[in-house]
């Protein structure tokens, strides 16, 4: 019975994460529609026709690659929106600072800078006013690349007139729609404000943690100290004592538990589909780059000689493939951080996009609001399928960070560990 | 194109994460008191085989 009682409170719990997500994104097609008004005014005030979603229908890839983007401002709920500190800078116009309200969601820019969908972009033209100016709107005009694809580019509209706009930088490489820009942007972001709360946390978490061990020497765990316990000898015993080695695993021990449990926090926070969550820290490549060039740090300061033998100059083969195995081995110091920056980002993003456009089905199947029982079936549906898909992710964000923790915890062990290639040979024949 | 090309690298790493799975299975049917070794390598395994199939998505992602 109390197992029954377990299983539906889990069940109960993921639905109502599920609905939780569900109101949110319906936040998200209002303000979708919202948008489309401000596009439709820029269109009285500029002569342009627009790409794709003038006519107000539910644009399902536009709402989820929304979703999962970073922001200048938080969304907490219906029109509330917490505003966030934008620390801006632009070569030849210097610092910009303020809260993300200054811009009222787009209808104001701010010496040149102006919201569009949560982002801050930069109007880089002289002939634009500095200091604030009331906009009529932003549009996006389709343009075709080179090869072939289709881009937004989007333009302010001021005054009849329309300046084109910058997007942030990114460090995408283009992926997400990133390039090169005219500013720099150093605002605390969504993200940012997500890993400072999951920073923050694990602080309040960890003190608590140790004032429990200060003060139970030689006796047992009590309280949050139990709980957490259970973690820090699973990573011990399963993590860097099989992979670092009994004489080295002590030293890595708090930088292994550090990565695990800030990925895990963040990954939890971003299943959370309401205010203090929701900000897909993980699934944004920035991050998981930071954290992939740590680890590759960390694994090549604490390279001992046999680890730098291996990479140059590896003992026991032909000399000729050696000459073929450097170029590998240096291509692989490389390429290893680069696999758990990707791997971490394609894994939580893909849940993402899963969660959202299983949501996005009620909009499909409601017809855009015309239609109240297909959006009923669509919630029923997309309900169901999210709840499963939730406790799916919930799997994945722990087994995500344990794979970035026991992955970097190997790198470090073949980074530490001492060959004595000779005598190992000798013992074996 | 690049569609095509990522959805080969995930048969290729299906088939791969699929051995792994099978084989620590066996393993685990053979030897039950291993299962905590066994279930660590093949999570290890799988996210290696995992990391080729990623490498080809995002070359597929590049060519669009």
């Amino acid at each position: 019975m109390k197992v029954e009682f377990k299983k539906l409170s889990i069940l109960v719990f993921a639905l109502a994460f599920s609905w939780g997500m569900l109101l949110a994104q319906g936040h998200g097609q209002a303000q979708e529609e919202h948008g489309v008004e401000t596009e439709q005014q820029g269109e009285h005030g500029g002569e342009a026709g627009h790409g794709g979603h003038e006519d107000g229908k539910y644009d399902p890839v536009g709402t989820v690659m929304g979703h999962i983007a970073d922001a200048n401002e938080f969304h907490v709920w219906k029109g509330v929106h917490l505003p966030l500190p934008v620390i801006l800078y632009a070569p030849e116009h210097g610092w910009t600072t303020g809260l993300s309200s200054m811009f009222q969601h787009g209808h104001v820019a701010v010496d040149g800078y102006v919201l569009n969908h949560g982002r801050v972009n930069r109007v880089a033209d002289p002939a634009f006013p500095k200091g604030e100016a009331h906009i009529d709107g932003v549009v996006a005009h389709k343009v075709e690349e080179a090869d072939g694809k289709e881009k937004d580019v989007y333009y302010a509209v001021h005054e009849g007139q329309e300046y084109l706009l910058d997007p942030p930088s990114t460090v995408d490489g283009g992926f997400l729609g990133g390039r090169i820009t005219s500013f720099y942007d150093f605002s605390i972001t969504k993200n940012v404000f997500t890993m400072l709360l999951a920073g923050l946390l694990l602080i309040l978490l960890f003190s608590a943690v140790a004032r429990g061990y200060r003060k139970n020497i030689h006796k047992a765990p009590s309280g949050i100290q139990s709980f957490m316990e259970v973690f820090f000898v699973f990573i011990r015993d399963e993590v860097t004592k099989p992979m670092i080695g009994e004489k080295h695993y002590e030293r890595f021990q708090p930088f292994i538990m550090t990565l695990f449990f800030f990925i895990l926090f963040c990954n939890l926070m971003g299943l959370i589909p309401f205010f203090p969550g929701s900000a897909n820290v993980t699934g944004n490549l920035a991050v998981t780059m930071t954290l992939a060039v740590i680890t590759f740090l960390v694994v090549n300061f604490n390279g001992k000689r046999d680890y730098w033998e291996h990479v140059f100059w590896m003992p026991g083969i032909p000399a000729w493939v050696k000459i073929i195995l450097t170029p590998v081995e240096i291509l692989s110091l490389f390429i290893k951080p680069f696999s758990l920056m990707i791997r971490l980002f394609a894994n939580i993003s893909a849940g993402h996009i899963i969660i959202l456009s299983l949501i996005g089905l009620v909009f499909l199947f409601g017809n855009n609001g015309q239609s109240v029982g297909g959006a009923a079936g669509g919630a029923v549906i997309g309900g169901l399928f999210t709840a499963f898909m939730n406790l799916i992710e919930l799997l994945v964000a722990f087994l995500q960070a344990f794979i970035f923790a026991i992955l970097t915890a190997s790198y470090i062990g073949a980074a530490v560990e001492e060959h004595h290639h000779d005598e190992a040979h000798g013992e074996a024949h | 194109m690049g569609a095509i090309g990522a959805g080969i690298a995930a048969l290729g790493a299906g088939v791969g994460i699929g051995l792994i799975g099978s084989r620590a299975m066996d393993a685990i049917a053979r030897q039950p008191e291993a299962v905590g070794d066994i279930r660590n390598n093949m999570i290890l395994t799988a996210a290696l085989v995992e990391g080729a199939a990623l490498f080809a998505i995002v070359v597929g992602l590049l060519q669009g």
